[in-house]
């Protein structure tokens, strides 16, 4: 399904008797952003408006330079807006100081970034108890949910490992067990599967996928890898800033073993 | 995690930490030496002054410390002693002279004199020899720090003060002048004789009150008695003798600037150091912001790697300065080191480092936390 940017809100409050509006954790409208300044000014983001909800994994693709990844920063709370409304898990974040943003992130929001930015200097689980201290949780309550948070992500046998005897598979899900262990609304990804081969880069958006089934978080990825698409509710094409399309996948998500079986299929056929 | 994280950020980049400890270390050294040189140079000035335990003091208009006085009339301390409140008026001779060695050549000397029956200034810190041997004939005792440099070796020896022969009844430890110029303690009357003074002379009366006497009034009703000379109080004369000596001639704000100097320097190197290193984990503070930090979180980060580097240089530096301190402690200017300095030292070094961190956190505080995308 096509839409294009200015319907885009209306159709997502059309579409509230379908799909319970509570089910809503973050929503933008008219987002504009404008970068540099004088003749160097571009405008990155021309009025994007759209809606994640709880249970589904979105995708937003598009060509370098789009505007994802500076869309992904206002949806983060990062940036701010030129103009436009956000709010997230019902706060409207607009006019809040750079200190409120940082605790809207803190209480609602998980990043995993492209290049997972764990800290080299501290292992597996110290890394995902850093995320729970800045959230304030701390001793044998933050050891026990940093451990269960890196078992979730298959990672139990590297939790005193340290990001430099780590594969790049296992960085990303350990950026991914950091992200899940603050128990966020929105998880926010960064092209997660850039930095890491075919393999990984599926086993990773498996687990995103499977994170996205919890009723009470939505998941956003960045990417253009078009292997992710399979494992995602929705996709959202941007464009020179403007969301250009919407495709909501009818036949379902593909779990990582489906989709080698189905490939294996097309392939003998 | 501050802890860790400040931690395993100081600990990661060894050569760097070693730096920083080397500044910190040079600077507390530097410090404590100069603040040491400071307190044994400020010890010794007072250290007659406060050993003679008196309330007041007579002595000639002007007189600016204890070693340079100006002899005043014996009458004074009888007006002294005249005076209402009053318990009783020592008194002490004091003079520069000349000690001729007996292995030949000369040295100043500062001759004291005073009666221990009256109990005036009496040598203390004894180690040799006793005090009730300076009645004996020729008798002076002088401190250890000074035999070499006053031709004798041990008790007994002989030397020549003025045109009258000296004989070391005894030994002092610690009894050091600030000017390097030896004390030779003696009776009153042969003081006089050595520094060849008139017996109606005398160059202080050391005043000390009765139970009860109230020592402004005391000291105004003296002062109303003798207008030619100055009647100080000991912490008067005290003031005196520091702001003469450490100010006047320079001295001291000379040790004091040098530590000033130690601390800019420290600060600087610190400074330096900690911003380097957070300019290196740059991206880890702004994943940190990225992840919804406070900057109070951050800056906990940052002065606690500062915290960390003012702990660990404290101690190494404070060990070289104690050893300096020990190297010092037989020298005709010791390097003195209490607790309080010690306490001061450890209070400096970590304000030294708190204001290091400021660069550092200003840094951070300009972090665009988008910078995580575009790494």
């Amino acid at each position: 399904m096509i839409a294009d940017t200015s319907s885009l809100a209306a159709e997502v409050r059309g579409n509230a008797s379908l799909e319970e509006p509570a089910n809503i954790v973050l929503e933008a409208q008219h987002i504009t952003k404008e970068l540099g300044r004088g003749a160097g000014k571009v405008r990155a983001l021309k009025g994007v408006s759209l809606s994640l909800r709880a249970g589904e994994l979105t995708l937003l693709m598009g060509p370098s330079g789009s505007g994802k990844t500076t869309l992904l920063s206002i949806l983060g709370c990062i940036l701010t807006p030129s103009e436009g409304r956000l709010a997230i898990a019902g706060h409207p974040t607009e006019g809040l100081s750079p200190e409120a943003l940082a605790e809207l992130r803190r209480q609602h929001i998980g990043f995993i970034f492209q290049s997972y930015n764990l800290f080299p200097t501290l292992t597996a689980e110290e890394n995902v108890r850093v995320a729970l201290d800045v959230r304030g949780k701390r001793g044998s309550e933050a050891v026990v949910a940093a451990q269960r948070a890196l078992h979730r992500v298959g990672l139990r046998h590297k939790l005193k490992s340290y990001p430099a005897n780590m594969s790049g598979g296992e960085q990303q899900r350990v950026a991914v067990a950091r992200a899940l262990a603050g128990s966020p609304s929105v998880m926010l990804a960064d092209e997660p599967t850039a930095a890491l081969d075919s393999e990984n880069g599926l086993a990773v958006m498996q687990l995103l996928s499977e994170i996205a089934k919890d009723k009470s978080r939505a998941v956003l990825a960045v990417t253009h890898d078009p292997r992710t698409v399979p494992f995602a509710n929705r996709v959202l094409r941007i464009e020179d800033g403007v969301i250009v399309g919407e495709e909501r996948r009818t036949e379902g998500v593909e779990t990582i073993h489906e989709l080698a079986r189905n490939r294996k299929r097309k392939a003998n056929a | 995690m501050t802890f860790t994280l400040a931690f395993r950020n100081l600990f990661h980049d060894r050569v760097r930490l070693g730096v920083t400890l080397v500044g910190i270390l040079f600077s507390i050294v530097l410090v404590a030496v100069q603040l040491g040189l400071y307190l044994g140079a400020r010890s010794m000035i007072i250290s007659m002054i406060d050993r003679a335990n008196g309330d007041l003091w007579v002595m000639a208009y002007g007189t600016k410390n204890f070693e340079e006085a100006q002899p005043i009339n014996t009458r004074d301390r009888y007006a002294a002693l005249s005076t209402p409140g009053v318990a009783n008026a020592v008194p002490i001779v004091a003079s520069f002279t000349d000690w001729r060695k007996p292995t030949g050549g000369s040295t100043l000397v500062v001759v004291i004199g005073t009666d221990n029956e009256d109990g005036g200034l009496s040598p203390w810190n004894v180690v040799e020899g006793d005090v009730t041997g300076l009645g004996a004939r020729d008798a002076v005792m002088i401190d250890k720090t000074y035999l070499a440099e006053l031709g004798v070796k041990k008790i007994g020896d002989t030397a020549e003060v003025g045109a009258s022969r000296v004989r070391v009844s005894g030994l002092t430890e610690g009894i050091r002048s600030f000017t390097v110029t030896p004390y030779v303690f003696t009776t009153i009357s042969r003081a006089r004789t050595l520094i060849d003074m008139p017996p109606d002379k005398i160059t202080y009366a050391l005043v000390r009150l009765q139970p009860g006497a109230d020592v402004e009034t005391v000291r105004n009703a003296i002062q109303a008695k003798v207008p030619d000379s100055e009647v100080l109080t000991t912490a008067e004369f005290r003031t005196r003798s520091l702001n003469h000596w450490l100010f006047a001639t320079g001295a001291g704000v000379a040790l004091i600037g040098g530590a000033v100097l130690g601390l800019l320097v420290g600060t600087v190197i610190v400074a330096q150091t900690l911003y380097s290193s957070t300019k290196d984990h740059l991206n880890e503070f702004a994943t940190l912001r990225a992840l919804g930090s406070s900057s109070g979180y951050i800056h906990r980060v940052i002065l606690m790697q500062a915290a960390l580097s003012a702990v660990l240089g404290y101690v190494l530096g404070m060990s070289i300065a104690m050893a300096v301190v020990y190297l010092s402690e037989n020298t005709a200017l010791p390097i003195m080191m209490t607790p309080g300095l010690a306490a001061l030292l450890l209070a400096l070094t970590i304000g030294m480092c708190a204001i290091s961190a400021l660069s550092a956190i200003g840094k951070v505080m300009r972090i665009d936390p988008a910078m995580v995308f575009n790494r």
